[in-house]
């Protein structure tokens, strides 16, 4: 069906010119200019989406390069399929039908006869066959040589090779250990602290610690009575324990002329499952000396597998600033920006002039640290959820704060995009630097208190509280910071009596205004009778179940607020339908956003948590003592079917995790597909029918446990 | 909240007792003493009789003290309704009393109460009462943010709001001036029914309250919240005003009780089975919304009465709007999918479009195929009927017809200028909806798009197929604006259903159903005919509607010289 609109791409002219501008931007932190003589590739295609696809467009299109996007089903009206000069279709919304099919890019490069494709990151980024495939064609690989992402794609291969280039690596024996003076010999060979644990063992499952020779031989006799007990095999690994952890990486690029330079170090420590949450460049952790190591190590691993283009080499750091080499991701990484911030180095430009085969034009010397740069990645998930788990749905109003100063937000999204189920959920990269460190979290907080994003549920609350967060401000950070900051999971910001009040007195201003607007008609017949207001306004502000009897006032310049005696002033200069209030609260600035405001309840992020304030007059306040409580509706957990048709597609399988308002399955009746959606997060139960079968009125489809 | 302050004025120690907010300068106590004399309203509060004595000392004092005495008694048993062991019982059904109700209503100190003295003359029929003081019932006026509105809220205390002929013509009175003001009626329903011990007094009562609902409908806006039992003849007075709200777990509106329903047909049903606000907003459609409790209702009733115009001399409400009229929306370009047969919601599209996303719907859980509710389009009050591709594929069934006709019928009587969102891909087809009679049901919502006389704006977002095109208010009905999105359809049927028809046996169905939508599966053929007035990018279109508010607010339009049009009802 519709299939003869398939082949239209829809061009829409004035997304462009703001484009341009998000683009002129970016490239005000970069100081490696474009030289126009210099040749290079005429048309780029660019084998990923969203952020990333855009991200690459720009320098492209700073370098005068052509650009050809490729867009999936899902992705027909996305902003890197509209940025781009060409834009191929390339199939259905899965990414193994898409993306991920190397034959239909070929295809369209053949088609579009792009000379160079930019891989991204994900997806074929480092995927030797695809990057062989393309040399076959002679059309150049922005990216290193396969040879090098083979080396560096195999875990055991590349640590032995890291070891033949003098990296270092984590010290470590695997085998079996014959008694515990062994244990402790090979112990004392790695260094204490070391960590000793059954080899058949998954993950830290019998790990033992052990920092001095006796707690060695404990840690032998237990392991090793678990290796034969439990799994029949007497093999132990004992591995030099890494103590706080700090994940830093080196990005590095090299060129096929032999040159090879690191740009210095960035931080990803704050993770969740593996994954990076905030990244910043430099690490407050790293000295000048034990920098120039491992930029040098990084450096001379590049080099031992002929490296080109940009690539990172990731350690692990211990509180002693050992560091081991951890591996090498051999593509841009998706933190590359702050790099960018404080080197000034367009990262992407290099990739695509090392490409073409030219020389890099700068040496180790001329890279510099300029200031600091944090990046924040915005996640389309629900953070209370074990850090997050994704979330989906439409960008109903979207605004990002690069109207503030020294913000950079790599996107590939605008107001009116779905967040879909079928890719990663990363909203954007929000990127801020200043100065120092001090400045430059200053400004991201200010950045995600600025950030709107309506529609989807984000983790906008987690970033604001860990940039915020004190171990967090004095660079106190280990890959475990979120597990022992939240060891019960993220509850959003608990907020001190003060900033309670705040919420309060800004909730009751908004009730107040929208109250006192709500009396002024503009054609009415009647004069109004005099005064509409009273002078004072008695509410109560319900903030986290507390009740707070509040006076509020609406003065010539500011609003005034009385809670519990404290009397609390509030600037008027804002826009009750605005998305962010600036409001000045006693003389300190603090900014709101007004989520919503339905009946008594307003809706305020504040400080990056969302929270819930009824305002009520205060006689209905009195009022509400009296009226019953009623039992809250559970989301039942189950899809019925709301109407008799066929069952097109079910989207989900037992076990599997849903999240509230993703979509289970669709159902078609009186020739019109009805998505229906779960009605709260949870695990898949069971899967009552199947697809192609008809389901009457009210048939239970599916259960959530 | 009141308080006490003592004070010497003119030489006199006295209470004065008013608003705290008036109070808490404290200040010139003599100031506000004169301040306080302005307020209407406040002569209805007994604590008040204090502050009008020192403000009046001359005159009232002048009274006989036996007078007073008994005025005073009068006042304080109107007050009290039915008494504490009542009032407690109400409070204990999470119910609010008649006066708690017009308290929380009204904007503080503008209650004017009428009749408070009017009593029930004579117990009949073995009744042992006393005068029923207020006859059950509070009546008056007040405001509702600064606005005049005639209300009365029956008290449950007193024998059971049971109306007696005295209770009706308190409420035909207020009715009756309201007429002839222009301002609107609120009933706040709380009654056990007719007095039975006063036979056709009461009965009459009702008739008199009937005939009064229905010259007053299309005068000025008539609201009914049912907020207690409302049955038998009492359900009908409900029926005739404009719109019905119901408090959740607490009202009931039927015409016949269980204990009757049980000794007539067998049937065992529950008050919230057989009337309950469940029933009547999702299936019986008797009711137009329902709320929480009472204080969500009243607080909600004031939110919506503040869209509604005074009278059908009124222009619809305009207050300043804080939304930018000229605010483009881009999230529209993307909400209407390509595929003709995938749904969107149609909600996203009316809260990107209105002012502050504030669409009091109304029906919401009755018809989901259709949405009607009121809006604003840079703070002037507009109705919103929308097609909802999420229900039915947003057909027009019976159900839809008849709650899309009612809404555009209030709004075209009242000066509230309509506006259409259209995806619909026909009427909805099968034998339950044919012989249950779709055909004359659909011609209600097509009869009252065609009489409304208000601005009327269309916007074809996608599929506009067949009759129903016709319906939604295009420009055959004399619509003022038509817009189409490119996404938008205007044809006879879908591709699918067409190429079956024209093509019978044809093979290549496929690049038929290709050529059809090449050739009207897309707003051209529409506006090359002009019966579209512009294809509209959906970002713009916001804007667009409020300049064309802006003009069509001078709109005159009259039709022919008529005792009165004949709906199909």
């Amino acid at each position: 069906m519709a299939s003869y609109r398939f082949n239209l791409v829809k061009r829409v002219p004035q997304f462009s010119s703001s484009l341009y501008r998000i683009a002129r931007r970016c490239c005000s932190i970069y100081t490696t200019p474009v030289d126009t003589n210099e040749p290079t590739f005429d048309k780029i295609l660019i084998a990923n989406r969203g952020e990333i696809a855009c991200r690459v467009m720009q320098t492209c299109k700073r370098m005068g390069i052509k650009t050809v996007a490729i867009f999936s089903e899902a992705d027909r009206h996305a902003l890197h399929a509209q940025m781009a000069d060409e834009a191929m279709y390339v199939g259905p919304a899965p990414s193994n039908q898409s993306y991920l099919v190397m034959d239909r890019i070929m295809d369209i490069i053949r088609k579009t006869g792009a000379q160079a494709v930019h891989p991204g990151y994900g997806f074929l980024s480092e995927n030797k066959e695809f990057a062989k495939k393309l040399a076959d064609e002679g059309v150049a690989f922005i990216g290193p040589p396969s040879g090098a992402i083979q080396a560096m794609g195999d875990k055991i291969e590349s640590k032995l090779l890291a070891k033949d280039a003098k990296v270092n690596v984590i010290p470590g024996f695997d085998g079996v250990v014959k008694d515990a003076d062994e244990a402790v010999q090979i112990a004392n060979d790695i260094g204490y602290p070391v960590m000793i644990k059954a080899s058949a063992g998954g993950g830290g499952k019998g790990m033992r610690i052990a920092w001095n020779d006796q707690e060695a031989r404990d840690g032998f006799r237990l392991s090793s009575q678990e290796a034969a007990s439990s799994f029949g095999d007497d093999r132990l690994l004992i591995e030099k324990f890494i103590d706080n952890p700090r994940h830093i990486e080196m990005q590095v690029l090299a060129d096929s002329h032999g040159n090879a330079l690191y740009l210095n170090e960035r931080e990803c420590s704050i993770q969740r499952r593996n994954q990076k949450v905030v990244e910043e460049a430099p690490s407050i952790f790293l000295d000048p000396d034990t920098r120039r190591a491992m930029g040098e190590q990084a450096v001379a691993l590049a080099r031992a597998v002929d490296y080109t283009s940009a690539g990172t080499v990731e350690f692990l750091v211990d509180s002693q600033k050992n560091f081991y080499f951890l591996e090498m991701n051999t593509r841009l990484q998706v933190e590359h920006p702050i790099t960018e911030c404080i080197t000034g180095v367009d990262i992407v430009q290099q990739m695509i002039r090392v490409a073409k085969g030219h020389e890099l034009t700068m040496k180790q010397s001329d890279i510099p640290i300029r200031g600091w740069a944090v990046e924040c990645r915005v996640y389309a998930e629900d953070p209370y959820k074990s850090f997050g788990l994704p979330s989906i749905g439409w960008l109903s109003r979207y605004q990002e704060p690069t109207h503030l100063p020294k913000v950079r937000c790599d996107s590939g999204i605008q107001e009116g995009s779905e967040i879909s189920m079928y890719y990663d959920p990363m909203i954007s990269k929000l990127v801020t630097y200043g100065d120092n460190r001090e400045e430059a979290l200053q400004n991201m907080c200010r950045a995600l208190d600025n950030y709107v994003i309506r529609g989807v549920t984000h983790n906008i609350p987690l970033l604001q509280e860990i940039i915020a967060h004190p171990r967090f401000v004095s660079g106190d950070i280990n890959t475990k910071f979120l597990y022992e900051e939240y060891p019960d999971g993220f509850q959003g910001r608990q907020l001190s009596d003060t900033e309670q009040k705040e919420v309060a007195a800004m909730a009751a201003c908004i009730y107040l205004r929208d109250q006192v607007r709500a009396g002024a008609f503009k054609n009415e017949n009647r004069m109004p009778l005099q005064p509409v207001n009273p002078a004072a306004w008695d509410i109560t502000a319900i903030v986290q179940g507390q009740e707070m009897p509040a006076t509020v006032t609406e003065n010539k310049d500011n609003f005034t607020v009385t809670i519990d005696g404290q009397t609390l002033t509030v600037n008027n200069d804002w826009s009750i339908a605005a998305a962010v209030l600036d409001a000045t609260i006693n003389g300190q600035q603090n900014t709101f956003q007004c989520i919503s405001r339905k009946g008594d309840e307003i809706k305020l992020q504040y400080k990056g948590t969302v929270f819930k304030v009824e305002v009520l007059p205060k006689k209905a306040t009195d009022y509400s003592h009296l009226m019953p409580e009623k039992p809250k509706v559970e989301a039942s957990g189950e899809v019925r079917s709301p109407m008799a048709g066929s069952l097109v597609s079910i989207s989900v399988q037992p076990g599997q995790d849903v999240a509230i308002g993703q979509e289970v399955c669709v159902i078609e009746a009186m020739k019109m597909q009805n998505s229906l959606t779960a009605d709260r997060s949870g695990k898949v139960k069971a899967v009552h029918f199947e697809t192609g079968t008809n389901v009457s009125e009210d048939d239970l489809i599916l259960e959530l446990e | 909240m009141l308080v006490c302050r003592h004070t010497t004025f003119r030489g006199e120690t006295t209470t004065i007792v008013c608003p705290a907010s008036q109070i808490s300068t404290n200040k010139n106590m003599a100031a506000l003493v004169k301040h306080s004399r302005s307020l209407s309203g406040f002569q209805a509060r007994p604590a008040c009789l204090k502050l009008l004595r020192a403000a009046l000392p001359r005159y009232y004092s002048a009274l006989p003290p036996a007078a007073h005495e008994r005025i005073g008694d009068k006042r304080r048993a109107a007050l009290t309704g039915g008494g504490q062991r009542r009032i407690d019982a109400q409070h204990g059904k999470g119910k609010l009393t008649a006066r708690e109700r017009v308290d929380l209503l009204l904007d503080p100190g503008t209650f004017v109460e009428y009749d408070m003295f009017v009593e029930d003359r004579r117990a009949e029929f073995g009744s042992e009462r006393e005068a029923v003081p207020g006859a059950g019932v509070i009546t008056g006026r007040g405001h509702i943010h600064g606005r005049p509105v005639f209300l009365f809220s029956q008290d449950f205390t007193v024998v059971g709001g049971t109306l007696s002929n005295a209770h009706a013509t308190k409420i035909c009175k207020i009715m009756d001036q309201a007429m002839l003001t222009g301002v609107p009626v609120v009933g706040l329903n709380d009654s056990g029914g007719a007095r039975i011990e006063q036979g056709v007094d009461s009965m009459s009562g009702y008739g008199d309250i009937f005939q009064r609902n229905v010259e007053a409908s299309g005068v000025v806006p008539q609201i009914s919240l049912i907020m207690g039992p409302c049955a038998g003849g009492a359900a009908y007075s409900p029926a005739l005003s404009d719109f019905t709200f119901m408090v959740k777990d607490t009202s009931y509106l039927f015409v016949t009780g269980p204990d009757v329903v049980k000794s007539v047909t067998g049937e065992d049903v529950s008050c919230e089975e057989l009337g309950g606000a469940q029933i009547h907003t999702a299936l019986s459609g008797v009711a137009h919304r329902a709320f929480e409790n009472d204080i969500d209702a009243l607080l909600r009733l004031r939110e919506f009465y503040n869209f509604l115009p005074l009278s059908y001399k009124d222009p619809a409400p305009i207050r300043t709007g804080e939304d930018p009229a000229d605010r483009i929306c881009p999230v529209l370009d993307h909400l209407v999918p390509l595929d003709p047969e995938k749904p969107f919601n149609m909600h996203d599209i009316i809260r990107s479009v209105i002012d502050e996303e504030d669409f009091f719907e109304i029906m919401p859980d009755f018809a989901g195929n259709i949405l009607v509710g009121f809006a604003r389009m840079d703070g002037r009050t507009v109705g919103i009927v929308a097609n909802q591709p999420t229900k039915l594929g947003g057909s027009l069934d019976i159900n839809a017809s008849v709650k899309g006709a009612r809404f555009v019928r209030f709004c075209d009587a009242f000066n509230i200028p309509l506006l259409t969102f259209v995806d619909v891909p026909g009427f909805l087809p099968g034998t339950a909806q044919e012989h249950s009679g779709i055909i004359r049901h659909g011609a209600k919502l097509l009869f009252a798009a065609c009489e409304a006389t208000v601005p009327k704006i269309t916007v074809i977002t996608r599929k506009a197929y067949g009759g129903a095109y016709g319906v939604m208010a295009s420009k055959h009905m004399k619509a003022d604006m038509n817009y189409a999105w490119p996404t938008a359809e205007v044809a006879v049927m879908g591709a699918k259903a067409a190429v079956s028809v024209l093509f019978r046996g044809d093979q290549d169905k496929a690049r038929r159903e290709a050529e059809y939508a090449e050739t009207f599966a897309n707003p051209l053929p529409a506006a090359s005919r002009g019966f579209v007035d512009d294809i509209l990018e959906p970002r713009m279109t916001r804007r667009r509607i409020c300049r064309d508010l802006h003009l069509l607010s001078t709109k005159q339009e009259s039709r022919p010289d008529k005792r009165h049009a004949n709906i199909p009802l």
